[in-house]
């Protein structure tokens, strides 16, 4: 039901960024999506890549402050709408979502989004049989 | 104006005589009342009488910080706790602060001190002076604020912060005077241009600045911005607090109040003794201090001394100004940091590595203190991932270190590895200021 996250410090500082993402190019590793959380000093940059457990582990062997999470990925229609429909049978159970982002992965729109109780959120997406992508596909995103 | 002629111009034989004879003394009481001297002495096998003139200084042994911060918190402390009417405590190196204990004798000299500095200011009884250092365990508010109350004039205990109050305070009472750091001057300066009160709007002649290291250039532009004469004031609370010496209206060195406080220059690294008009080391004995007397206690202020009548009529010894320390401690703000202290709380707080960096700068007239940690690798987890959970964290080591410093820091975090390693010593501060 979820799917692994990369989230690594930044400082905002010029080549920093540079140096993370020549990790993912060294080791092949595709990035599908990415978003960053920014301060006045430092970023906190999110991303779901190819293979996220290498990614980590290379990372780490490179200095670099990362953390492995678990998010949500849900699965949308390409309609207006969806998003709206999908939150609120989390809001209605007065879950909250922390941080939210989104891209499109073969046509399909995926929410990726972390909530503060997860084993509650957990259940509203069993309940509303709502479709989540796994990282088996995320690997094969070619 | 000269508050006591009879000390502050006595000639050389008879100010070596009697700094002989307190000196004697006041081994003597030491030697029986501080353990910690009296072996200290034996062990050189040095006994009081071995101390009879101003010259057997040389024998006797050097106080340090460490001294007092081993002792903490008594244990220099010659007088009974019954005779001690009051307590001051400053920053130390790591964590324990320095106390120090004042018996009415010494809280009396100090006025007398105190008293001495305002007089050769220019400041009497018709005066209004606002005392601008903070009020509390630091030295500067009480210490003088008592020197006011002495030479008669009304004092206002302005303190720090309330900045616009205090401009506006300046100008309806017609204050005459002012105690306070040199950047604290720049900054009321500015406050009162913001307000719209010029120098025109107000009555300020003196100003007794001190508490920091401060520069020809800046005197300047406080005289010219707030219309007044600035005049220095040193001091530090291990010896007693300001008024340990004071400018006259020369303005040439800075007289010491040495029938008190006994200076000498020593070479920081062997320790000999230095004559007048060579830089180094300032080291204080405490002549007549009851509470906590100190024999040759190392300041770490580099600075010279010279002798000589000076025009004013004072016959004392004369400091130049401080041009810098001989170990790491900083003054911001007039606050006392060493860079241990800053290390003492970044090693109890797991998240980061033990490294660190103290970034000193001056904006706007007003010292800053930013302080770069490095986060752990392993401590940027999950949980954790996000600007909430990173503030959080920032928050807690900011408010550790205000405690432990008793300034308000900056802190900025930064990524693991990142904060520069040097080959050899590491570098733990860089000032940025400019002092020249």
């Amino acid at each position: 039901m979820t799917i692994n996250q990369l989230s690594i410090f930044l400082e905002n500082r010029s080549g920093t960024l540079t140096k993370v993402l020549d990790i993912f190019k060294e080791n092949n590793i595709q990035i599908i999506a990415s978003t960053i959380a920014d301060t006045a000093e430092y970023g906190i940059l999110r991303i779901i890549c190819s293979d996220p457990q290498k990614a980590y582990s290379e990372l780490e062997k490179g200095g670099i402050a990362v953390a492995l999470s678990d998010v949500f990925a849900i699965e949308l229609d390409n309609k207006p709408g969806q998003a709206a429909d999908t939150i609120k049978l989390f809001s209605n159970k007065d879950i909250s979502i922390i941080y939210m982002y989104s891209f499109l992965f073969h046509g399909k729109g995926i929410l990726v989004f972390r909530t503060d109780n997860t084993d509650e959120a957990r259940e509203v997406i069993l309940k509303s049989k709502l479709h989540s992508v796994t990282g088996k596909e995320l690997a094969d995103w070619e | 104006m000269i508050w006591n002629p009879n000390k502050e111009c006595m000639s050389r034989d008879e100010m070596s005589s009697l700094q002989g004879k307190r000196l004697h003394k006041i081994v003597e009481y030491v030697y029986h009342n501080v353990p910690f001297y009296r072996n200290k002495l034996q062990e050189m096998d040095i006994t009081p009488d071995d101390i009879q003139t101003i010259e057997d200084i040389v024998k006797l042994p050097f106080t340090t910080k460490k001294d007092l911060r081993d002792n903490y918190p008594f244990k220099l402390q010659a007088a009974p706790q019954s005779q001690i009417i009051r307590i001051h405590a400053s920053s130390g190196t790591t964590g324990n602060p320095t106390i120090v204990g004042y018996t009415r004798k010494d809280i009396g000299v100090w006025s007398e001190c105190m008293a001495r500095c305002l007089t050769a200011y220019g400041i009497g009884r018709d005066d209004i002076f606002s005392v601008s250092y903070g009020y509390g365990l630091f030295t500067g508010g009480l210490g003088a604020h008592n020197g006011v109350e002495m030479v008669g004039a009304a004092v206002v205990p302005a303190s720090t912060g309330n900045t616009e109050k205090h401009a506006k305070l300046i100008r309806d009472l017609g204050i005459t005077g002012i105690a306070c750091t040199p950047s604290y001057a720049l900054y009321l300066a500015e406050t009162m241009d913001r307000l719209g009160i010029t120098k025109d709007d107000i009555k300020l002649k003196v100003g007794a600045f001190g508490a920091e290291p401060w520069t020809e250039s800046m005197r300047k532009e406080i005289q010219e911005r707030l219309g007044l004469k600035g005049y220095n004031l040193y001091g530090l609370s291990e010896i007693m607090g300001p008024s340990v010496s004071y400018e006259c209206m020369m303005q040439n060195g800075s007289h010491i109040n040495e029938d008190h406080f006994y200076p000498e220059i020593i070479n920081p690294v062997t320790e000999e003794t230095l004559p007048y008009g060579q830089s180094g080391e300032l080291v204080f004995t405490t002549l007549t201090k009851e509470g906590m007397p100190l024999l040759r206690y190392r300041t770490r202020d580099l600075c010279s001394l010279m002798d000589g009548r000076c025009e004013c009529g004072r016959t004392s010894v004369r400091m130049s100004a401080i041009t810098g320390r001989s170990d790491d401690m900083l003054i911001i703000r007039g606050i006392n940091v060493f860079p241990s202290q800053v290390e003492s709380v970044v090693l109890s707080m797991k998240e980061f590595a033990p490294r660190y960096l103290l970034i000193v700068d001056r904006i706007n007239n007003l010292d800053t203190l930013q302080i770069q940690v490095e986060l752990r690798q392993e401590y940027f987890t999950a949980t954790f991932d996000t600007p909430a959970a990173i503030d959080e964290l920032q928050k807690r080591l900011a408010a550790k270190l205000r405690s432990v410093l008793s300034i308000g820091v900056n802190v900025q975090l930064k990524a693991p590895n990142s904060i520069e390693r040097s080959q050899g010593k590491s570098v733990h501060v860089i000032d940025n200021r400019k002092l020249v």
